[in-house]
C-alpha cells in the first residue's frame, strides 16, 4: 500500500497537525519508507490467531462508587494558557 | 394505526431507530472520583483523568458497571461475558484526552427488547446493544463574543448509551419508547430520567422510504433533550426528506440539529467534517470479563420492572388495567398509589388518586413529583371519608383548597369546622327541629307530595352547615316521617 | 575520607548508616558534579534547593536511626515523563514546556517515601520517541564515555539518554527511566550500565506521561546489579490508580543472590543472530554463554520464530496508542499553544506542528494512519495478532529454558549524528530489545565486556513473567565474572 499527497494531507488533518507543501513531501516519503517495511507483516500467517488485546491476564480492577478527588478548580487550570472565570478559555467555537 | 406521510407522488412510510444516552446514577464519575453532583463551580469536580491531564489513568467505576447489568436485563438483553472499552478519536476541547473511553466492537449489554404499547395494541421494539462511555465536557458559547469557555465538570460523568433497532414507524412510537425506557430506567434507579438537565438525551435516526422499499438514506439529529422536541423534530425531518426526494434530489447522510424555536433540523456538517473515530481497545484498560454468579446476584436484586407492577396491581387490586396502566407510567406514581392503598381501600385510592387528584394536577400543569404532594397528605384525607368524618362530597369541595395547605386533613377539617355530624341524637334533634319548624310541609308531604322529602334533607343540611353526615339525616328523616 | 565517586547504592548506604558522610555532603558532592558536567546535557530541569531539603530530613531520620528508608538519603535522577508535583516536567517537549504537574506520579512518591533524594529531572527523547537521545527539544544528551580511538561525541542511547549518562559519569547513584521498546536496557547498554525493564504491570504507570501504554514500563539505571534490585524494591508497588497494575505479590528482590546457577536452562534464541550483527557483540554472546556454562547452567538452543516480524509489529502498536495518548496536548488546558486566535482547528494544528518535533509528528502520522477507517485491518489489527504470536513464541520457549540470553542491541554507542537520517535505520536499534516489550516480559541489560574502541557491550537476559529476581541472579553472574 502506498500513500500519496492528499492522504498525507488527510491524515495530518486527522491527527491535527500543520503540514507544509515541503514537509508533506518528506512525510510521504518517510511514511511509504517505513509502511513498506511494516508490510511485511501481512506474510505472517494469523489465520485463528486471537489479538492481543491486554498483556496481563489478571481481571480489571475496580473502583467503589465514592468521590476521592480531593483537586479544586485552582489546580485543574494552574496550567491553562488561557482562563477566565474558572473556565478553559478556547477560540469561539461555531455549531 | 399506521402512520404515512403524504407526499405529492403518494405516501411514504417512515422508519426511526433511536439512541438513548443516559447519564448513569452514581456518586462519582466512571472512571474517577470526581464528584457528578449538579451545579458546582466550573472546573471543580474534574479528576485527572476527567481534564487529560499528562500521565492520567482511568479505573473504573464498579457500580457503573452493574447498573448497565441491571439496564441490560430490564431490557430483557444479553449480558456480554467479555466487553472491551476502546479509544473514539476525535479532538473537541471539551473532550479533554482527544479521545472518549467507550465501547465499540464488543458492548457490555447485547441484544434485547422493549415494549411499548400504542392504542392499546402492544408493539416490541428491538434494542441493538446497550455499551459504557464517558460523557464530555460542556462549551459554553454565549459569555463571550471572541471565544468559548470550557466547563468540564461533565467531563467523564458515566453514559449508557442504549441503541434501538429501527423498529420505530411514527413520531408517537419514538414518544413512547423514550418514556417507556425513561420509566424503567427509574424503576431500577440506574438513570433519574432527568431530560432538563440533559441526563436523558437522544440522537435520533430518521429514514422515508416508500412501503415495501429497502430502507432509505438516514440522517440523525443529535442530542434532542425532550419528548416533545423528539416528536416534533422527527415530524419536521420526515417532511423535510419527502419533500426532497419529491423534487428529485437525494437525502445526505449527515448529523443535524433540532432548532426548537423555529421547529427544523439544521445540518451540522461544519463541525462534522470528514470524521474517523479511529476506535481502537483502551490499552489502559484490561477486557472487562464478568460471571455468571455476579450477573444472576444483580438479576435477584432487580426491582419490579413498570409491566410486572401492572399485572400485579390488576390482580391485588383488582383494578383496570387502564388504571393500572396509569399507576405504572412514572415511578413516583407508582410508589405513591403502593404507599396509600396500604390497608386501604383499593377502590376509593384508585378513584382518588386517577380522578381528584390528577385532575388537580392537570388543572396545576404539574407532575406529582414536582406538586410536592406527600402520600401522606392524600391518605389523611381518605381516612376522613373512611370514617365517615367528612362526606365525600365535602371532601371533594375542600380539596384544592386542601391540597394548597400545609397541614394534614385533621387539622384542616378542624380549622374548618368541618368534622361531619355523625351523633345520632345531634341528627335526630336536627330533624325534629326542621320539621318543627315547617309544619305546612310536614302536611302536604303526608298527604303524599313525596317529593318534598329532598325539601327537608336540604333544610337539616342547611341548618348543620352541610356538617351533617347525609346517609345518617337521611336515615332519621324517613323514620321521623314514617311514624 | 571516602571518595564519592567511587560509591554506589549499596555502598552508600552503608557510608551513611555508619555515619561515615551526611546525605547533604553526598548530594552536595554530586551537585557540584552537575555543574561541572552541564555539557552533557543531561539534565533538563536540576532541583538543587529541593535535594538539599530531602537530603536534610534524611540525614535527621538517620541520626535518629527512624522510620529509615530503605534508599535514605540516596541522591538520585529521574526521568522526565515522571511528574512530579510542583516541578515542571516536560517529557522532552516543547509543548509540555511550561507544564508544572500539581500531583505526583506513583513511581517517584514509591522512592520519596523510600527516602531518595532528588536531584533533577533528565534528558530524554521527546515522550521517549528515539533511540539516541536526539530527538529532546532540549537538545542531545551526550554520552561521558569515548571510542579509545577518535574524539567524537557518542550518542547515551535513548530514551532515557539523560538518566543513563548522568548515572554513568557519576552525576548521581542511580536514575529511573522508562521502557517502550527498549528505553532502558538500550541506553544502559551504550552507557556501561545496569537497566532492568519489569514485567509489565510491575511499576504503576500512574503519572508516567504515556509513550504507549501497553508497552510502556518504568525501570531502574544502576551501577551495579545489587542497586539495579535496591532501586527496583523501591519503585514496584500495586497500585489502585493503574488498572493494568499487577496484583501478584511482589518477592524481595534481593533474594537473587540466593539463586544458584547451577542447572538453570539459559535458552539461546538462534534467531537473534541476525545478518547485521556486529561480531564484536556476537563475541560478547559468547562469552556470556561461557560464562554460564562455567557455572554449571544448562545452555539450551531455543527458538522464536517470530522475532523478525517484532520490529515491524513494534512500529504500528506504539506508534497508533501514541496517536491516541498524545491527543491531549492540544494547547488548551496546559502546555504550550500557539499564537493563534482566529479559529479552533488552525489553534490545535499550529500549536501541535509548532510544539512537536519531527520524529513525533512522523509518529503521530503513522499511527493515525494506520488506526484510521480501511488500513486498521490490515495494520493495527493484524500487528496485535502478530503480538500475540510473539509472545506465544516466549511462553513455548519458556516451557524449556528458565532464562534468555541474547546481546542487547546490533550495536555499540556512536557517534551523535550518525543512522539519523533514514528513521528505518534507528528503528533498528530496537530490534534485539522490543520482542520483550511486546511480550511484557521482564528484561535487563549488563554490560558484559568492552570492545576494540574500549566502548561496553550489553548482554540482555529476559525472564519469566514476575521473575525479576532470576534475571537479577543471571546479571550478577556476568557482572562477577567478566572482570571489571
Amino acid at each position: 500500500m502506498s500513500i500519496d499527497n492528499s492522504t498525507v494531507k488527510k491524515v495530518a488533518k486527522l491527527a491535527r497537525l500543520k503540514v507544509d507543501a515541503k514537509e508533506e513531501q518528506n512525510l510521504k516519503n518517510e511514511l511509504n519508507n517505513i509502511l513498506e517495511w511494516v508490510d511485511k507483516l501481512q506474510k505472517v500467517d494469523t489465520e485463528n490467531i486471537d489479538p492481543m488485546l491486554s498483556v496481563s491476564n489478571e481481571p480489571m480492577s475496580m473502583r467503589e462508587d465514592m468521590v476521592t478527588s480531593k483537586l479544586d478548580n485552582k489546580q485543574i487550570l494552574s496550567n491553562a494558557p488561557e482562563k477566565k472565570a474558572g473556565f478553559f478559555v478556547v477560540p469561539k467555537v461555531v455549531e | 394505526m399506521e402512520y404515512l406521510i403524504e407526499g405529492k407522488t403518494g405516501n411514504w412510510e417512515l422508519v426511526i431507530g433511536l439512541e438513548v444516552h443516559a447519564q448513569i446514577s452514581a456518586n462519582s464519575k466512571l472512571f474517577s472520583g470526581a464528584s457528578t453532583d449538579w451545579g458546582a463551580d466550573p472546573n471543580s469536580q474534574v479528576e485527572l483523568v476527567d481534564s487529560g491531564m499528562p500521565g492520567a489513568l482511568p479505573v473504573i467505576n464498579k457500580h457503573c458497571i452493574d447498573q448497565a447489568i441491571l439496564t441490560g436485563i430490564s431490557l430483557n438483553a444479553q449480558i456480554n461475558k467479555k466487553s472491551i472499552f476502546d479509544r473514539k478519536n476525535y479532538f473537541y476541547p471539551d473532550l479533554p484526552q482527544g479521545y472518549q473511553i467507550s465501547q465499540f466492537e464488543f458492548p457490555i449489554v447485547g441484544k434485547g427488547h422493549l415494549n411499548i404499547e400504542i392504542d392499546g395494541v402492544e408493539k416490541s421494539i428491538g434494542i441493538t446493544r446497550l455499551h459504557l462511555e464517558q460523557d464530555a465536557g460542556k462549551s459554553l458559547h454565549d459569555q463571550d463574543i471572541d471565544n468559548s469557555f470550557i466547563d468540564l465538570n461533565r467531563s467523564g460523568c458515566a453514559l449508557m448509551e442504549i441503541v434501538s433497532e429501527p423498529d420505530m414507524s411514527s413520531p408517537s412510537e419514538a414518544a413512547e419508547y423514550v418514556k417507556k425506557l425513561r420509566n424503567i430506567l427509574r424503576f431500577i434507579g440506574t438513570c433519574d430520567g432527568n431530560m432538563e438537565k440533559g441526563n436523558l438525551r437522544a440522537d435520533v435516526n430518521v429514514s422515508v422510504r416508500r412501503k415495501g422499499d429497502e430502507l432509505g438514506t438516514r440522517c440523525e439529529i443529535k442530542n434532542v433533550n425532550s419528548i416533545k422536541f423528539i416528536q416534533q423534530a422527527i415530524e419536521f425531518e420526515a417532511r423535510r426528506q419527502v419533500d426532497l426526494i419529491e423534487k428529485g434530489e437525494k437525502i445526505i447522510q449527515e448529523t443535524r440539529l433540532f432548532d426548537s424555536n423555529n421547529l427544523e433540523t439544521r445540518s451540522m456538517r461544519g463541525k462534522e467534517e470528514s470524521h474517523d473515530y479511529r476506535y481502537f481497545p483502551d490499552p489502559d484498560l484490561p477486557p472487562l470479563v464478568l460471571n455468571e454468579e455476579d450477573i444472576e446476584k444483580l438479576r435477584l436484586k432487580l426491582p419490579e420492572l413498570p409491566d410486572q407492577k401492572k399485572s400485579r396491581f390488576i390482580e391485588e387490586f383488582g383494578i383496570t388495567a387502564y388504571d393500572a396502566e396509569i399507576l405504572v407510567t412514572e415511578k413516583y406514581v407508582s410508589d405513591f398509589f403502593e404507599q396509600i392503598v396500604e390497608g386501604r381501600d383499593s377502590k376509593i385510592v384508585i378513584s382518588w388518586i386517577t380522578v381528584e387528584l390528577f385532575s388537580y394536577l392537570k388543572r396545576k400543569n404539574v407532575s406529582l413529583e414536582e406538586s410536592k404532594i406527600g402520600p401522606e397528605k392524600i391518605s389523611s384525607l381518605l381516612d376522613l371519608i373512611i370514617s365517615n368524618k367528612i362526606s365525600n362530597r365535602q371532601a371533594k369541595e375542600i380539596f384544592d383548597e386542601y391540597l394548597k395547605s400545609d397541614v394534614n386533613a385533621d387539622t384542616f377539617i378542624e380549622k374548618k369546622g368541618l368534622i361531619q355530624i355523625s351523633n345520632e341524637s345531634e341528627i335526630e334533634e336536627l330533624v325534629e327541629k326542621v320539621l318543627k319548624e315547617n309544619p305546612k310541609m310536614l302536611e302536604q308531604y303526608k298527604s303524599g307530595k313525596d317529593k318534598l322529602f329532598g325539601f327537608f334533607i336540604g333544610q337539616v343540611m342547611k341548618l348543620s352547615n352541610g356538617k351533617a353526615n347525609p346517609k345518617m339525616v337521611n336515615e332519621t328523616l324517613k323514620r321521623k316521617l314514617s311514624l | 575520607m571516602t571518595d564519592f565517586s567511587k560509591l554506589n547504592i549499596t555502598s552508600a548506604l552503608l557510608g551513611l548508616k555508619n555515619k561515615d558522610f551526611k546525605s547533604v555532603e553526598l548530594t552536595e558532592y554530586f551537585i557540584n558534579q552537575i555543574n561541572k558536567k552541564e555539557n552533557l546535557n543531561c539534565f533538563i530541569t536540576k532541583t538543587f534547593d529541593k535535594a538539599i531539603d530531602m537530603a536534610k530530613k534524611s540525614d535527621e531520620k538517620i541520626i535518629k536511626n527512624r522510620e529509615l528508608g530503605s534508599l535514605e538519603g540516596i541522591p538520585i535522577t529521574m526521568k522526565d515523563l515522571f511528574c512530579t508535583k510542583d516541578i515542571r516536567t516536560t517529557a522532552g517537549s516543547k509543548i509540555l514546556d511550561s507544564f508544572i504537574p500539581f500531583y505526583e506520579s506513583t513511581v517517584s512518591q514509591n522512592l520519596w517515601n523510600s527516602g531518595a533524594v532528588l536531584l533533577g529531572k533528565t534528558n530524554m527523547d521527546e515522550f521517549a520517541m528515539g533511540s539516541a537521545n536526539t530527538t529532546s527539544f532540549f537538545g542531545n544528551v551526550i554520552n561521558p564515555l569515548k571510542s579509545k580511538n577518535n574524539d567524537k561525541d557518542l550518542v547515551p542511547g535513548g530514551s532515557s539518554g539523560g538518566s543513563a549518562s548522568s548515572v554513568a559519569a557519576g552525576l548521581c547513584l542511580a536514575a529511573t527511566g522508562s521502557d517502550t521498546g527498549g528505553s532502558i536496557r538500550q541506553p544502559a547498554s551504550f552507557c556501561g550500565l545496569v537497566g532492568l525493564k519489569p514485567t509489565y504491570g510491575r511499576c504503576s504507570r500512574f503519572g508516567m506521561v504515556a509513550f504507549a501504554s501497553s508497552l510502556d514500563q518504568a525501570g531502574p539505571i544502576t551501577l551495579t546489579v545489587e542497586d539495579s534490585a535496591r532501586m527496583l524494591q523501591s519503585m514496584v508497588s500495586y497500585d489502585s490508580k493503574d488498572s493494568t497494575s499487577s496484583k501478584k505479590e511482589i518477592e524481595n528482590l534481593l533474594d537473587y543472590k540466593k539463586s544458584d546457577l547451577k542447572g538453570k536452562r539459559v535458552g539461546v534464541p538462534k534467531e537473534y543472530l541476525l545478518d547485521g550483527l556486529n561480531p564484536e557483540i556476537k563475541k560478547a554472546w559468547d562469552l556470556g554463554i561461557s560464562w554460564f556454562k562455567s557455572v554449571g547452567s544448562e545452555i539450551i538452543e531455543i527458538s522464536l520464530p517470530n522475532t523478525e516480524s517484532a520490529l515491524p509489529t513494534y512500529y504500528i502498536i506504539a506508534p497508533a496508542e501514541a496517536s491516541a495518548n498524545l491527543a491531549r496536548y492540544d494547547g488548551i488546558r496546559y502546555g504550550f499553544r500557539a499564537e493563534e486566535k482566529s479559529d479552533l482547528t488552525r489553534l490545535y494544528e499550529e500549536t501541535r506542528a509548532q510544539g512537536f518535533g519531527k520524529e513525533v509528528k512522523r509518529r503521530l502520522m503513522i499511527g493515525t494512519y494506520v488506526l484510521s477507517a480501511g488500513y486498521y485491518d490490515a495494520y493495527y489489527l493484524k500487528a496485535l495478532k502478530v503480538r500475540k504470536l510473539i509472545s506465544d513464541d516466549f511462553s513455548k520457549a519458556f516451557e524449556r529454558c528458565d532464562i534468555i540470553l541474547t546481546p542487547t542491541t546490533p550495536n555499540v554507542a556512536f557517534p551523535i549524528g550518525e543512522k539519523q537520517t533514514d528513521p528505518i535505520e534507528m528503528y533498528l536499534n530496537d530490534v534485539l530489545t522490543v520482542p520483550a516489550s511486546l511480550a511484557g516480559l521482564p528484561a535487563i541489560s549488563i554490560s558484559a565486556c568492552l570492545n576494540s574502541d574500549s566502548l561496553p557491550i550489553g548482554l540482555q537476559i529476559i525472564g519469566k513473567p514476575f521473575e525479576e529476581s532470576s534475571i537479577l541472579s543471571a546479571a550478577s553472574l556476568i557482572e562477577d565474572l567478566r572482570g571489571f
